[in-house]
């Protein structure tokens, strides 16, 4: 029954081949995506400068496209003079490591809930279906932003906060997922020949789910990497010094009236890479899918 | 449908208290809250007289108990950096937020139904791929660089909108074009795919056969239907739309619960920031309770169904 399953997975990737080329929003994203990502892994090798260096005699140097720019500082200086480039460029890192390991956690959580619910049904389903309307119903940034202002701002508060409280997506899913396929001929023969329950859940559910965790793992990131953002400009994320594109908005706020590229600049990078995860994860949807497209 | 609204209000009812027991836990989330409240400088003795004058001393279940039955009776606690009730700062508070939740509300529904609606009459066509652009980059927009993005063009660039207060019907321009730019992706989604499917049900060839005007079976028998799913989800983006409230009434200044709310995080107010995160929750779970009432009422297979799952 596996092997049969497998053609099936086989089959639909080549048939799905070419519209993966044809398909301009996932190629589009999948392209931005990669840009970000390799200048947050070569951000070290990229910086022109130490993002940590303040140089108090050249703060808030304008892009070099302005007067009084220098190739000095390509993309100017902060209230601090650190080098805006060289902070971008290692504020991808924090964006991209915060977005990756929200989703690992919140994924395990919410596939964990949503597989249980949907899997064994009855007072099960209604127990974890009840727990996720509960967590919907709280304000996930009040929340957040109350737990790092007792546990005081770090990474680690900031991502165990988040994973803790974005399942909610993935649960929904997985949940209903797994209501579609436990009932499967293929579950059932494993039934008959005597598989453990777990073993089911991981040999026969789990790799039937897996192309709808893909994606909303995906969506998951981008929405991780906005409340980062959002939580550093209210001053209640990633600790200073270290370079947020949502600390370096909140830092240039002070300064849009006469230096508003300090604000625009990381924008556009964090917008750009939501928007692009964004694109692949409704592109694999499409792609993976294409009946439940909206 | 008396049975369908007292079943559902129930369920409202436990999921508040749910929900309330985690606000309350709030105030535990990081160690004991009297050594907090006595501070850095706090002896021992101190932490024990708190402990003593807010009741920490006892069980956290009664404590639950005594902090639900004074909110229900309207007493949200003493706030600690205004030294008055939490609940005369709230209600005025929460007035602004929610006028502010209303007209960007009506901004998101003034954008997202008319694109949504167009993009499935002309579906494929250049109106469809311009709705599908907005959606995809409302979706992917941070609020608060929206935010700041507006103020730029609209104070900076072109001085004609207030930045920050929220005294006149100005200030309230730039933050529900935010607020409602953010709400209105869902929206408009889920009106074009709702429009498509009912577009192409056998009712709505009928009523073509029978000559129906082409507007009043677009607007009149494929929108009703197609409006059923999109309740719930406004009603979940009003829900979101309040809490994004703290970010976007922070960068324009607006004295509403989101802006209360930021400034008692900062301030360790934890009564206030309690009794906000209650009041959030609370219009979530009313509002998507509304909004069951409102589909069952709408559309009678929803309440049949509900009825059959005894």
């Amino acid at each position: 029954m596996r092997a049969q399953t497998e053609t099936i997975a086989g089959e639909r990737q080549t048939r799905h081949l070419p519209r993966w080329m044809r398909h301009t929003g996932l190629t589009a994203g999948a392209v931005i995506l990669v840009i970000i990502v390799l200048m947050g892994v070569f951000a070290p090798l990229l910086a022109p400068q130490d993002p940590y260096e303040q140089n108090l005699l050249a703060r808030i140097v304008p892009p070099v496209w302005y007067e009084g720019g220098s190739w000095e500082h390509p993309l100017g200086t902060d209230h601090l003079g650190r080098d805006y480039l060289a902070r971008l460029l290692y504020g991808a890192r924090v964006s991209v490591f915060i977005g990756v390991t929200v989703a690992f956690v919140s994924g395990i959580i919410g596939t964990v809930l949503g597989v249980t619910a949907g899997y064994f049904g009855g007072k099960t389903d209604v127990v974890i279906s009840f727990l996720i309307t509960a967590r919907l119903a709280l304000p996930v940034i009040l929340v957040a932003l109350a737990i790092v202002a007792l546990f005081g701002s770090s990474l680690t508060v900031v991502v165990s906060v988040l994973g803790l409280l974005l399942w909610d997506r993935f649960a929904l899913v997985m949940r209903a997922t797994t209501q579609q396929i436990r009932d499967a001929d293929f579950v059932m023969a494993a039934k008959v020949q005597g598989a453990s329950t777990l073993q089911i859940i991981v040999q026969e559910i789990l790799p039937n789910v897996a192309t709808n965790l893909t994606v909303v793992a995906t969506l998951e990131i981008a929405q991780a990497i906005v409340l980062e953002a959002a939580l550093s400009f209210l001053g209640l994320g990633v600790p200073p010094p270290l370079p947020s594109w949502g600390l370096m908005l909140a830092e240039g706020k002070s300064f849009i009236l006469f230096d508003p590229w300090l604000i625009t600049i990381p924008g556009v990078l964090l917008f750009g890479l939501v928007l692009a995860i964004n694109l692949v994860g409704d592109g694999l949807r499409d792609v993976t899918a294409p009946d439940s497209r909206n | 449908m008396l049975r369908f609204i007292l079943r559902r209000s129930g369920s409202a009812l436990i999921l508040m208290v749910v929900v309330s027991f985690v606000a309350f836990m709030l105030i535990f989330a990081a160690g004991d809250p009297a050594v907090k409240l006595a501070g850095e400088a706090g002896s021992s003795a101190d932490a024990a007289r708190i402990r003593a004058l807010y009741g920490f001393d006892k069980p956290i279940p009664v404590q639950f108990f005594h902090w639900i039955a004074a909110a229900v009776r309207g007493n949200f606690g003493h706030s600690l950096y205004f030294d008055q009730p939490v609940a005369s700062i709230l209600f005025d508070r929460l007035g602004v937020t929610l006028l502010l939740g209303l007209t960007s509300f009506i901004f998101a529904l003034v954008l997202a139904f008319p694109l949504g609606i167009a993009a499935a009459r002309w579906q494929n066509t250049w109106i469809d791929r311009t709705a599908l652009v907005i959606a995809v980059v409302g979706q992917a927009m941070p609020t608060f660089w929206f935010a700041l993005l507006l103020v730029i063009l609209f104070s900076v660039t072109f001085p004609i909108l207030p930045t920050s207060g929220s005294e006149t019907w100005q200030h309230f321009v730039m933050p529900s074009i935010v607020l409602g730019y953010f709400a209105a992706p869902a929206i408009m989604r889920l009106t074009r795919s709702g429009m498509i499917t009912a577009l192409e049900t056998d009712y709505i060839r009928t009523a073509r056969a029978m000559g129906i005007a082409p507007r009043n079976v677009l607007l009149k028998y494929a929108l009703r239907n197609a409006l059923i799913p999109v309740v719930s989800v406004s009603a979940a983006q009003l829900g979101y739309m309040l809490a994004g409230s703290v970010v976007v009434e922070s960068v324009f200044a607006i004295n509403g619960a989101g802006r209360l709310a930021w400034e008692s995080i900062l301030r360790s107010d934890l009564p206030t920031v309690q009794a906000l995160v209650l009041c959030f929750s609370l219009v979530y779970v009313i509002l998507t309770f509304l909004a069951d009432i409102l589909n069952a009422w709408l559309d009678p297979r929803m309440r049949l169904a509900d009825a059959r799952t005894d």
